[in-house]
């Protein structure tokens, strides 16, 4: 600080700075405006990750959450009135999902969200919803022991994806199971819910296994799956570790026509982006699937290959991204209102819906009654279904096996 | 002088009064980025004065955060409950280490203590083996990878990949309250303020100069009989303890705290806004971290596809092109059109913006020209 | 459980997975001893490889595919390498934290540039089929253990990587050049050895080694635009451990390091023996700061 020039320098950095903040801030401030809605339409949130890791899975539920805007934009809308859709990017970040939630409720005045993959941007987005009392809604199978007032959740409960599995395996004799899954919350829950049931229903726990998110090492898992012979195997891994491990497996000698697997993070998506060759005969357990044969299904189907091409492929996240706005509409006309509130307790009061999935009603936790379907998978990347559960599953947030005398707060 | 104190005191009056010109959406944002400019003010002291390049800050942030988080998801229980994830991980009482937390002031002061003790811990097991440079960015990275696999890993305790979330009320006040988020900006800016202040004063005092000395010449400040090693682990822990209370207001602005905040890219990108700042200058990370945050909020928006492209390449470019960062700008900006006026003079000084170096003072002149 | 064929199991799925880690981590090695310069982007090096193996799988078939495969995936990463070298690399010798930053940019840009071109989710590279056997060995002692031809094979071509750079370095004029640089820069400058030239080989052929890395690594997992950072961070540690610049110590330190994980994570999980993994390192420090196999020198360096 001794040099004269050296000083006026800083000076001068100390100007440049202040003025920079200024112009920054009042920027910023011009830009908060908020834009209000115009008359005749409403706006929804879309947000999902368009980039990063997750963009894969999530840009194709955000595709079929917009075919389904389109469509009722097509039949003139809701009320009267179109749906704008303000599409973000979460970017495989749950800061960003929570960020952007934000942005989508204050800055864009959006109505309601539809978005979200990973249990951990839920959790990152639901301090958002409650203190705005938004309504998110949220399409992918989880873990449970979650109901939040502002949260719709239409992905399968672990009672209606995991435990019909469990049945269907114990009805095949298949008694002595392995667990797998990437380390993270849905894997880590599940399999505590399995175990409960595993041990209750008369069969045994051949070993437990983590990988972290992302692994491809899977030497070692093999080796101990190899000591512990089990009938089964339960995977629960993410995204591209399932291709290290089932190309690992083959390695040694398990195919999964020798070793079965039953894969809950696996669906059409996946296996078609894997190559149904490295995975073809293993089985997943899901509440929808493309290959089921029913009217709307098939309109479904048609739609989306018209509007995205006709290689596409549609799998149980897609199908719930597209059924939650078709719910949101129908609950808003009933509740005659776009008020979240007013559209979550219509959401729950308006009864049976038909869907491409089956028939289909949202509980009063929030969440959506639907089917367990098991398949295994072809060849062509489509799922053969082998087994339904009886009729719509009633969805339990809080297993009474696993988690006794628990259950959502009441409202 | 008293002119730069005027410029400052203009930037803290447009900062304090942004509540009454924002929007409540961008002033969270600002908070939050506020928030993480604390830790880039212990970054200079740590990287930009004492040479210590840590890329593993994310853990002593972590650290704080994950301290606060714990004391809200405690004072958020009813009476017998236990936080949702420890529920379906199958433990059925609050570990004795979760539950000490229930008190704040205890809380408060882990905060602050925890990630500054850790940082002590890890500064003087490197530096007392002489481990530094870039073995030491490496180490660090490496034990923020391990932070955040086991943060992810031990479920039970720690939330796992989702972290800590839905909280209610922070000393009494709640969260979802409708001040809220203005006081919370007003202590952020305040604990920011703060750190200035003391950083500045860091750099005047005795230990400021031998820290920019060790930088440029450890050895041959050890030769003079200073204990190199002590002073690289104080500035180490000083700037961890910063990070810490940085974690915790970040967390307080989310209302959420999770692994992937803490781990090895969120730390490395906290050291690359303090790259495009400008290591050496406070108010240079302040607006740097500004800058990049925001910047990365709107470029992501506005294009998803390629906000990683214009990262990286902004990084490429101020690391190689302008060594000085945002805080070079005005320098090189002046020293142009001084060479305009004095060719003769000039030639010097331009020699010294290709090199992208800052004019260089006494002290560094006398120091060594190896810096790293 | 601890039966002989298990552990002999472990150990050659230990070495395994050294192989990957030692292919990765000689080139970060060799630029880290010779220029003190570190890769950020090395990591992607070996993704280029892997995509570079895909796309030669693609439109070669047959049995030439494979060597194909391998020979792209090493000339590919070895421009790519030259011209990062070229680029940025050059402009920043003296400055090695610098060079982490700037490489980490370019290694944003290359994940990103993956993204775009072949999409965010995994390609597969299909092994040749003589790579789905495996030997099983039925009686003795070891009955019960299988070892995959494609892990052999892995193992294999660490090796003869391995001794083919050892002999460059060791017979060749270049590598004569190579060792000359590494010991006295301005010395071997002084003595007419175009030092940038050294360097640029140096880099270059670092980064083809990750390349064959990528190309191995694909026979057994996807190929990702992340790949190459969930492997970085790991290929550092064992450029640590190994000590500078040093072929033996960079092969004893990926030994360790693969031998160490297989073991722990046949008592713990995987996520765990990670961190034990870290954990170890920074212990191992203590001791050797400088590495397993430090050069032994009395000048006063400042890394």
């Amino acid at each position: 600080m001794k040099q004269p020039s050296n000083g006026a320098a800083h000076l001068r950095l100390k100007a440049a700075g202040a003025v920079a903040t200024i112009l920054s801030l009042a920027f910023c401030a011009a830009a908060s405006t908020p834009v209000l809605a115009q008359n005749g339409s409403v706006k929804v949130g879309v947000l999902q990750s368009l980039s990063g890791t997750m963009a894969i899975s999530e840009v194709a539920v955000k595709d079929a959450t917009m075919l389904a805007i389109d469509q009722i934009n097509a039949s003139g809308g809701v009320m009267g009135r179109k749906i704008v859709p303000v599409v973000e990017d979460g970017a495989s970040d749950p800061a960003i999902f929570a960020q952007k939630a934000q942005e989508l409720i204050q800055q864009d005045n959006v109505v309601t969200v539809f978005g979200g993959w990973t249990s951990a941007s839920r959790k990152a987005m639901l301090p958002v919803f409650q203190r705005f009392q938004s309504l998110l809604w949220y399409p992918v199978q989880f873990e449970g022991n979650e109901c939040s007032p502002d949260i719709m959740y239409s992905g399968a409960q672990p009672n209606q994806q995991i435990l019909p599995a469990l049945q269907w395996a114990m009805e095949k004799g298949e008694k002595r199971i392995f667990l797998l899954g990437s380390d993270y919350v849905f894997p880590r829950t599940a399999n505590y819910i399995l175990k409960k049931y595993i041990v209750h229903d008369g069969g045994t726990v051949a070993g437990e296994e983590y990988v972290p998110l992302g692994g491809t090492d899977f030497s070692s898992v093999i080796a101990k799956i190899k000591i512990s012979h089990p009938q089964i195997i339960f995977n629960t891994l993410n995204g591209d570790s399932n291709v290290s491990f089932f190309k690992q497996m083959a390695a040694a000698g398990m195919t999964p026509d020798k070793m079965p697997v039953m894969s809950f993070s696996i669906a059409e998506q996946e296996a078609h982006a894997m190559g149904p060759s490295l995975v073809q005969g293993s089985y997943a357990a899901w509440n929808y699937f493309q290959s089921l044969q029913n009217p709307l299904n098939k309109k479904f189907v048609a739609a989306f290959k018209a509007e995205y091409g006709g290689n596409s492929v549609l799998d149980d996240p897609m199908i719930h991204g597209y059924e939650d706005v078709y719910l949101w509409a129908a609950a808003a006309r009933k509740a005659g209102s776009f008020d979240p509130m007013k559209v979550r307790t219509a959401a729950i009061e308006m009864g049976w819906q038909d869907s491409p999935m089956g028939k289909v009603e949202f509980a009063n936790n929030q969440s959506l009654y639907q089917t367990a379907y098991v398949g295994q998978l072809e060849p062509d990347g489509q799922f053969k279904i082998l087994w339904q559960s009886n009729g719509p599953i009633r969805p339990n947030p809080y297993d009474p096996l696993a988690f006794p005398g628990r259950s959502c707060p009441a409202k | 002088m008293r002119l730069k104190h005027v410029f400052d005191g203009l930037i803290l009056i447009a900062l304090a009064l942004a509540p009454y010109y924002l929007s409540a959406f961008n002033l969270s944002l600002l908070g939050r980025f506020l928030a993480l400019a604390i830790l880039s003010l212990g970054l200079v002291l740590v990287w930009g004065w004492g040479g210590i390049l840590s890329l593993g800050q994310g853990i002593f942030f972590g650290l704080g955060a994950y301290v606060l988080a714990m004391h809200m998801t405690m004072v958020s229980l009813g009476p017998g409950e236990l936080p949702d994830f420890m529920m379906w991980s199958g433990l059925d009482h609050v570990p004795a280490w979760w539950s000490v937390f229930h008190s704040p002031v205890l809380t408060l002061a882990c905060v602050v203590l925890l990630p500054m003790a850790a940082a002590a811990i890890l500064g003087w097991l490197m530096f007392h083996r002489r481990v530094g440079g870039v073995y030491f960015a490496l180490i660090t990275q490496a034990l923020a990878l391990a932070f955040s696999t086991l943060l992810i890993s031990e479920q039970a305790y720690t939330g796992g990949f989702n972290g800590l979330t839905n909280f209610t009320t922070i000393l009494g006040y709640s969260v979802d309250g409708p001040d809220f988020g203005r006081g919370l900006y007003w202590v952020t800016l305040g604990f920011l303020a703060l750190s200035f202040i003391l950083c500045q004063w860091l750099r005047r005092t005795n230990f400021g100069k031998v820290l920019v000395a060790i930088r440029d010449g450890e050895n041959r400040v050890r030769f003079l009989g200073y204990n190199a090693m002590a002073y690289k682990t104080v500035a180490f822990a000083a700037g961890g303890a910063m990070a810490g209370i940085a974690g915790a207001l970040y967390m307080l602005h989310l209302g959420d705290i999770s692994p992937a905040m803490v781990g090895v890219i969120p730390s490395i990108e906290m050291v690359v806004a303090v790259a495009v700042g400008g290591r050496e200058s406070l108010t240079g990370v302040i607006l740097g971290t500004l800058l990049v945050n925001f910047g990365k909020d709107w470029i992501s928006n506005a294009m998803p596809q390629l906000w990683l492209f214009v990262m990286g390449a902004l990084f490429v470019l101020v690391v190689t092109g302008m060594r000085g960062g945002l805080a070079s700008l005005p320098q090189i900006f002046f020293r142009l059109l001084h060479w305009r006026h004095k060719r003769v003079a000039g030639a010097h000084a331009a020699s010294a913006i290709e090199a992208g170096n800052p004019a260089p003072t006494v002290e560094e002149e006398a120091g060594a020209q190896k810096a790293v | 459980m601890w039966h002989l064929p298990i552990i002999a199991g472990q150990v050659f799925n230990g070495f395994s997975v050294a192989s990957i880690l030692l292919l990765t981590a000689l080139g970060l090695a060799l630029s880290f001893g010779q220029m003190n310069v570190i890769n950020m982007a090395h990591g992607e090096m070996l993704m280029s490889g892997g995509y570079l193996s895909y796309l030669a799988c693609k439109f070669v078939h047959g049995p030439a595919a494979f060597p194909c495969a391998l020979l792209t995936a090493f000339a590919g990463a070895t421009i790519l390498g030259a011209l990062l070298e070229v680029s940025v690399i050059r402009w920043l010798y003296g400055r090695p934290l610098d060079t982490l930053l700037a490489t980490w940019g370019i290694s944003l840009i290359m994940q990103q540039g993956a993204r775009s071109i072949f999409g965010a989710i995994g390609v597969e590279v299909v092994a040749p089929h003589w790579m789905d056997e495996s030997i099983n060995i039925t009686h003795g002692w070891f009955a019960g253990l299988s070892l995959p031809f494609i892990r052999i094979f892995i193992i294999l071509l660490a090796v003869a990587v391995l001794a083919g750079l050892a002999l460059f370095i060791a017979r060749t004029r270049w590598g004569q050049w190579l060792r000359a640089v590494h010991q006295d820069r301005d010395m071997a400058g002084a003595l007419g050895i175009n030092t940038k030239r050294v360097d640029l080989i140096v880099f270059a052929l670092g980064s083809g080694v990750a390349g064959l890395a990528g190309a191995a690594l694909a026979l057994i997992s996807p190929v990702t635009p992340t790949v190459g950072q969930s492997y970085i961070v790991y290929a550092f540690l064992v450029v640590i451990v190994g000590g500078l610049g040093s072929l033996l110590g960079t092969t004893l330190a990926a030994c360790l390091v693969g031998l160490f994980s297989a073991g722990a994570q046949m008592f713990t999980s995987v996520s765990f023996s990670d961190v034990l993994l870290l954990v170890m390192v920074v212990v191992l420090i203590q001791f050797r700061p400088r590495g397993l196999v430090a050069t032994r020198s009395r000048a006063l360096k400042e890394a």
